[in-house]
């Protein structure tokens, strides 16, 4: 018998304190569902919650390595509550984009050259995160926001680092990972290089994005351009 | 029948009988750790020191015990007469025996469903009494173990966990009492510190750390706030025998986030109190963050040392705060002797002649968000400092992170978050943290080792000149206790929430920590 966890049909009273409780604990970052910073909750398909059983984990432990945080202190019922509200939120209409989708993709291929750094369905490259279903995972606030202000928030994962060992020997590029001791980086050209910070002279970390902003693009385009990422849901 | 000689010095340690005598001169058997800090004095410092500068190179990790649970593992270890006494999340205990690693017994606590918890469904360590251990529950009971096997000797409400009452400290052992805290500060709880009788488990004495109508402090709180105050005692405290002393932080009074319904003082929220240890009775309370409004539990261990003070000698107290100032009281008086800043801040203009904040304007959290150092987990939280009598330093964990704190306005309801607000650590910081030597005197950094993580592991300091703690992403490793010079790491791959702790098995010096959901311990050699 398989242990999946099905979430029974929710009571009006069960959608009530899901919703209380969704303002309470999620909707600072995913607003009212579709509008947030956060994933977009509403679709029919979330990508790390396809079961009820990996929603209820989600909400319970959060996405390890993400901002998504472990649900502090709620209580077994909430967090049963919140499922159900998310299952009926993903059933909603989802927000319409203001932009053109397909005028969007021209953009996206054309002059915003996003393919020399992302990948969509495997192409593209590799030096920014890959876009193949953002759409899924970001709200419309939150793809504009990146859009226009990469600094803001650069998805772990992808700062950019120049280290110079004690040797006087350059390493640049995206930093895979970090701690105390040591750090990872994949160069331009995907390679991994590994180094003991003892080993280093130098350590510097870019801030900021290495995203241009597209502030320069005219409304119109930004809104083509948002409403084409927002139709990206990873499914092909 | 040849009787195995394991079975023989087994069936020997596990009916070791620890009394208080025993805890109070915790220094003259340092092959056991008896009580949370390792002594009463909060040091977690060990005499131990076959482990040395030299030699620490070497250390190999000889046994490691995997937990079968999820949730942070907090755990301090008990260890006694060759047995290692570890609290599991969420409030399960198993015996060790040190040489392997190997579970001798375990205790399950099921736990009610539906439980109001903040914070991770943790615990963090144990008291040890007469061949009895001591759990606080989640569900807030006090629970006396038979050391032997892990039944139950008595099991006794502490108070009920619908409210949001929680326990998560490990309790401490006073003459014939065991003092035990309380969690649930979120939940808007009244805050109080109990004591039990050791045999029976009858209460001995309640303090409550937030006054009730009519009472002295009462005034610090506006209407009847009081009711909702928190102010609890999630973090074991220290004792003085000589002055019969109970020394113990205070943690945020509640909501956490806005003040405007509590405005005062809101005693004795984050503050370290003294009370007597036979009567619950308060002796001196300090308050650091009077009317908090960034979530500064005073929830560290208070140091006790006898040192010279500007001439004379004096019994001190010294207390590094999460509101990112060192202090330093009298702990016979409670008079404020020294405060200085030991990690970055940016709320307080620093401190007036009596130690209170000089608070800076536009700190306090709003609607908007108000972008303040140190975020709340603060400059450093519940894991424990270290003070070595060899080096005469204070060593504290520290962090640097920034946070934007909101205040909404959510009111009081039973078993109910009460936070009024939220915080956020400050968008694309990265965060770091450092291990601090303090000079207890003066308050100066005297060198640190800076971590690229804030982490969330206690120091532990030897007599072989070395500092022991564990980074954010899994290290655990030893410094230098004189310069900070790294000596010695392990990776463990696991994230580092305990306190170390260190003893003797069969004559030679292990350290212990858990990390991720395992304890490691190393020593020179494994089991051949």
């Amino acid at each position: 018998m398989a242990l999946a966890q099905n979430l029974p049909p929710p009571t009006e009273a069960d959608l009530k304190g899901g919703e209380a409780a969704y303002q309470f604990h999620c909707a600072f970052c995913h607003g009212k569902g579709d509008d947030g910073m956060a994933a977009s909750l509403v679709s029919p398909r979330l990508p790390h919650a396809p079961s009820d059983s990996a929603l209820l984990n989600v909400i319970r432990n959060g996405i390890p390595g993400s901002d998504m945080p472990a649900a502090l202190g709620m209580t077994d019922t909430e967090v049963r509550q919140v499922a159900q509200f998310v299952r009926r939120l993903a059933q909603s209409a989802r927000q319409k984009a203001p932009g053109d989708p397909r005028r969007g993709e021209q953009i996206y291929l054309g002059k915003g050259n996003c393919a020399s750094c992302h990948m969509i369905r495997g192409s593209g490259e590799r030096l920014g995160p890959d876009l193949s279903d953002i759409g899924a995972r970001r709200g419309l606030a939150g793809l504009r926001a990146s859009l226009v202000e990469p600094d803001a928030s650069v998805t772990p994962g992808f700062v950019m680092v120049r280290a110079t060992t004690a040797a006087g020997r350059q390493v640049s590029g995206i930093r895979v990972n970090e701690n105390t001791f040591s750090i990872q980086i994949r160069d331009a050209g995907g390679r991994f290089h590994s180094l003991r910070k003892s080993d280093l002279k130098d350590l510097d970390r870019d801030a900021k994005s290495s995203m241009p902003s597209y502030k320069t693009l005219s409304p119109a385009e930004l809104d083509d351009l948002v409403a084409y990422l927002y139709s990206l849901r990873g499914e092909s | 029948m040849r009787i195995p000689f394991l079975l023989l010095t087994l069936a020997a340690s596990l009916s070791a009988q620890v009394t208080y005598e025993r805890i109070r001169n915790a220094a003259a058997e340092p092959g056991n750790w008896l009580t949370f800090s390792g002594n009463y004095f909060g040091h977690r410092h060990s005499p131990l020191k076959q482990i040395t500068r030299q030699n620490a190179g070497s250390l190999k990790p000889v046994w490691v015990y995997q937990i079968d649970k999820t949730d942070k593992f907090e755990t301090s270890p008990i260890v006694v007469d060759g047995v290692m006494y570890v609290s599991e999340p969420p409030s399960d205990v198993t015996a060790l025996e040190a040489a392997t690693g190997r579970p001798l017994w375990k205790y399950r606590r099921v736990l009610p469903d539906n439980m109001p918890v903040c914070c991770g469904k943790v615990n963090r360590g144990l008291a040890i009494w007469g061949g009895r251990l001591y759990l606080g529950s989640l569900d807030a009971h006090l629970v006396a173990l038979d050391a032997q096997t892990g039944n139950v000797i008595w099991d006794i409400e502490v108070a009920p966990w619908k409210t949001g009452h929680t326990i998560t400290v490990a309790p401490l052992i006073v003459k014939d009492k065991v003092i035990v805290g309380i969690a649930g500060g979120e939940f808007g709880v009244r805050g109080f510190l109990d004591a039990y009788d050791v045999t029976t488990g009858r209460r001995a004495w309640r303090f409550y750390t937030v006054p009730a109508a009519g009472e002295k402090g009462a005034e610090t709180w506006k209407g009847d706030s009081y009711k909702y105050g928190s102010a609890t005692t999630w973090v074991t405290g220290s004792y003085d025998p000589e002055l019969n002393t109970i020394y113990w932080g205070t943690g945020n009074p509640g909501p956490d986030w806005n003040g405007a319904t509590r405005e005062g003082d809101n005693l004795y929220s984050d503050s370290i109190i003294a009370v007597d240890a036979d009567t619950g009775k308060l002796k001196w309370h300090f308050q650091f963050t009077p009317h908090d409004v960034h979530d500064w539990d005073a929830t560290q261990v208070p140091v006790l040392i006898d040192g010279a003070w500007k001439g004379r000698p004096r019994k001190l107290v010294l207390f590094a705060n999460r509101n990112a100032f060192y202090y330093v009281l009298d702990r016979q008086t409670g008079e404020y002797l020294l405060g200085k800043q030991y990690v970055r801040q940016t709320w307080a203009k620093g401190l007036d002649e009596k130690g209170r904040p000089i608070r800076l304007p536009n700190t306090a959290p709003t609607e908007k968000g108000t972008l303040v150092y140190p975020n709340s987990p603060g400059a450093t939280n519940f894991y424990a400092p270290s003070y070595s009598p060899s080096t005469r330093l204070l060593y504290v964990n520290t962090r640097d992170e920034g946070g934007v704190f909101y205040s909404s306005n959510d009111p009081y309801k039973e078993g109910s978050w009460f936070l009024a607000g939220r915080f956020i650590s400050r968008p694309g910081e990265e965060a770091r943290g450092a291990v601090k030597a303090l000079d207890p005197e003066t308050g100066a950094v005297r060198w640190e080792f800076p971590m690229y993580a804030p982490s969330w592991s206690g120091v532990l300091s030897t007599a072989g000149g070395l500092v022991f703690v564990g980074a954010h992403e899994g290290d655990f490793f030893a410094l230098d206790d004189s310069t900070g010079k790294l000596l010695w790491r392990f990776p463990t791959g696991g994230r580092v929430f305990a306190n170390p702790v260190t003893y003797l098995h069969e004559g030679r010096q292990q350290v212990a920590i858990a990390a991720g959901h395992a304890i490691f311990a190393f020593g020179f050699e494994g089991e051949k």
